[in-house]
């Protein structure tokens, strides 16, 4: 399998300024590794706030202008660079965003889809994307305001295939949707990854994310702290982390046992284990290693330093 | 369409009591005057050295025997018959001095909203998209300096660089002094109306354009815009195609709105310049006791900031495709 996405030690920092003078570097993530294969939906999974929208727009190159990134990108086996990507996105690499407010209120559907382009071949393209998610001509004609949700979403998802994507990144595309609908969607996900895309299927969801991803990536605090094949969800004691293990805990087919706690703001001072406020586990050794590295363990990706211990409920 | 005209019936009878309300604050004010109508008008002296009776014609004349309500219903029951009055200053219908000084201003007020409005929205754009970058910096800097600069004195920095240092331009008047009227080219009035028209520009395109780039960047800053972007829109796209449309309509209130800041600024403006337009006929009225006539161009002034605002409102609901659409489909 040909691997699309590798992102290596990816870090984003904001710049911002304290009463106007003092400068300060937030970081918002950091030291993330990730990969997605070709025909492969990666999950990412985290708490709000845990930098998942900006991993999504480090990769697209579209972060606000008081930030920058460290680490590497790569899009089929080159560096992604900032003028690559420029040139690359909504044509190879598409984002599926999150809902109607994404689509400019102004603007009718068609001529937002073409991007203003005269050419008949794009506008044909356009035409058939739409048809594909069972939306006639007239929605073309249509305001964002007089889509239902589903129809918006369908159109955003539309909007990723008037390309020939490659890499899809799709940021919390269900939200509001009821399971029957959402599940429609991620078949539409699955469709799209057997035609052979990649798909970033970023969510806050883990029940949904085990319902279409073959890998599951674990988000804290801005850090990649567990990657896992997605069977290994259908057994706790062959996950990893002691957080992955809570969100399965939290999950209603496994008793619905929420944890207890809040990951740390970006701006919080980190000493040891970001995940040392909430673990159930935690040592004294924990609090005190800065930077614990994400590494190697039965056959997925964990950055903890006691991983796979059992979990005492 | 139903809907349109209901609007638009509601909006004109707001107008109504609006101008009602008005011209009650104005009367109220001018009866709260310290100024005696006959000592400022007539003179200390003469009024000393007339007759008992010579005192009472010209009381009469002034109205300021008349208890005030009586003169308010007076005047109100007139102008329902269509008649405004006469001017006691300029001893004409105050129709016709409104209609004279504002034929006087109409070039000055245009070209200042005109200019002002285009140039401020096209610097706001432009500083909104450099947000924090030195073009900002200088012209917001700049705009803000403008803004809280009192417009009667950039007036007279205007009128002392480029009329008595430069003399590119007349020190005054609307046109030139000792040319018979029909002699009177239409350059010499352009030329007469550039300074104050300047001065009024300036104001206004610093307020527009600082009002055009907070929405700039609240645009710039929107979902819709993000996703432009990540379909692969370029800058140019972006700005141009979503920017500017999602900026179009908070700017269509803004320029209609801007007719009062004009034609509130053009009273200090044409006082500076003595150019004989409204502005200045109102300062007469006010300092003259002038009641007939400052009454008449309260109300005048009003009903044209409120039909701005009007026409604002129904081209905010044709451009904005939620509304115009919105209501076709009732
Ligand atoms: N422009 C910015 N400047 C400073 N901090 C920012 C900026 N944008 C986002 N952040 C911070 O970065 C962190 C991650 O934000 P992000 O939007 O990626 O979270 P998320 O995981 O997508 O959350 P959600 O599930 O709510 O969408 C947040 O704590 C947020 O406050
Ligand atoms: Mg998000």
């Amino acid at each position: 399998m040909e691997t699309i996405l590798e992102i290596e030690h990816m870090s984003v920092f904001f710049t911002q300024y304290e009463r106007g003078i003092r400068r300060r570097i937030l970081p918002v993530i950091r030291d993330l590794t990730l990969s997605v294969g070709a025909g492969q939906i990666v999950a990412v999974v985290g708490a709000s706030g845990s930098g998942k929208s900006l991993l999504a727009h480090g990769i697209l190159g579209i972060l606000p202008y008081n930030s920058h990134v460290e680490g590497t990108i790569r899009y089929a086996g080159e560096l992604l660079t900032p003028e690559r990507s420029a040139e690359l996105r909504g044509r190879e690499i598409a984002l599926i965003p999150q809902g109607v407010n994404y689509l400019d209120p102004l603007m009718k559907i068609g001529p937002q889809l073409t991007k203003g382009s005269r050419e008949e071949k794009v506008h044909r393209r356009t035409r058939r994307a739409l048809e594909r998610y069972g939306l006639g001509r007239e929605t073309a004609e249509m305001y964002p305001f007089e889509l239902s949700g589903g129809m918006a979403r369908r159109v955003l998802i539309a909007s990723a295939v008037t390309g020939t994507p490659r890499l899809i990144i799709a940021d919390e595309p269900t939200p509001g949707l009821d399971a029957k609908a959402a599940e429609r969607i991620l078949g539409h996900f699955r469709e799209l990854a057997d035609e052979g895309a990649g798909i970033l299927f970023i969510t806050h969801d883990l029940e949904l994310a085990l319902t279409v991803a073959d890998q599951v990536a674990v988000f804290y605090a801005g850090e990649t702290i567990e990657a896992a094949p997605a069977e290994d969800f259908s057994d706790v004691s062959r996950l990893r982390h002691p957080f992955t293990k809570a969100l399965w805990h939290a999950m209603p087919e496994h008793g619905f046992n929420p944890i207890s706690g809040a990951q740390p703001y970006p701006d919080e001072k980190a000493h040891g284990c970001p995940f040392a406020g909430q673990c159930s586990e935690c040592m004294s050794d924990c609090r005190e290693t800065d930077r614990i590295p994400l590494r190697e363990f039965r056959g997925g990706m964990v950055r903890c330093l006691y991983p796979g211990e059992e979990t005492v409920l | 369409m139903k809907h349109r005209l209901q609007f638009t019936g509601k909006k004109l009878i707001r107008m109504a009591l609006l101008l009602l309300g008005v011209s009650i604050v104005t009367f109220l004010l001018m009866c709260a005057s310290p100024l005696d109508p006959l000592q400022t008008n007539v003179g200390q002296v003469a009024l000393g050295s007339m007759s008992p009776e010579q005192v009472e014609r010209l009381e009469a004349y002034w109205g300021t025997e008349t208890p005030a309500v009586q003169r308010y219903l007076g005047w109100l029951g007139d102008v329902l018959h269509g008649d405004m009055g006469t001017s006691l200053l300029y001893r004409q219908p105050v129709l016709t001095v409104i209609g004279q000084r504002l034929a006087g201003s109409v070039l000055l007020l245009t070209a200042a909203w005109v200019f002002s409005g285009v140039l401020g929205l096209i610097l706001g754009v432009t500083v909104g998209v450099f947000r924090g970058r030195w073009p900002d910096r200088l012209i917001r800097g700049y705009c803000l300096l403008i803004s809280s600069t009192p417009t009667f004195w950039l007036a007279i920095l205007l009128l002392l660089i480029f009329s008595v240092w430069l003399g590119w331009f007349p020190i005054g008047l609307s046109v030139p002094v000792g040319v018979a009227a029909d002699a009177v080219t239409f350059g010499d009035r352009l030329r007469h109306a550039v300074l104050p028209a300047l001065t009024l520009s300036i104001t206004g395109v610093a307020n527009i354009a600082l009002h055009t780039r907070e929405k700039m960047i609240d645009v710039l800053e929107s979902d819709y815009i993000l996703f432009a972007r990540a379909r692969g829109e370029s800058e140019a796209s972006v700005v141009l195609r979503h920017g500017l449309r999602n900026v179009s309509l908070p700017a269509i209130t803004l320029q209609f709105a801007s007719v009062s800041e004009i034609i509130g600024g053009s009273v200090l403006v044409e006082q500076v310049f003595s150019y004989p337009g409204l502005g200045q006929a109102a300062v007469t009225a006010g300092l003259g006791s002038d009641l007939p006539l400052l009454l008449g161009i309260t109300v005048v002034t009003s009903a044209i900031v409120f039909a701005g605002n009007l026409i604002a409102d129904l081209l905010y609901g044709a451009a904005d495709p939620r509304i115009r659409r919105g209501a076709a489909r009732e």
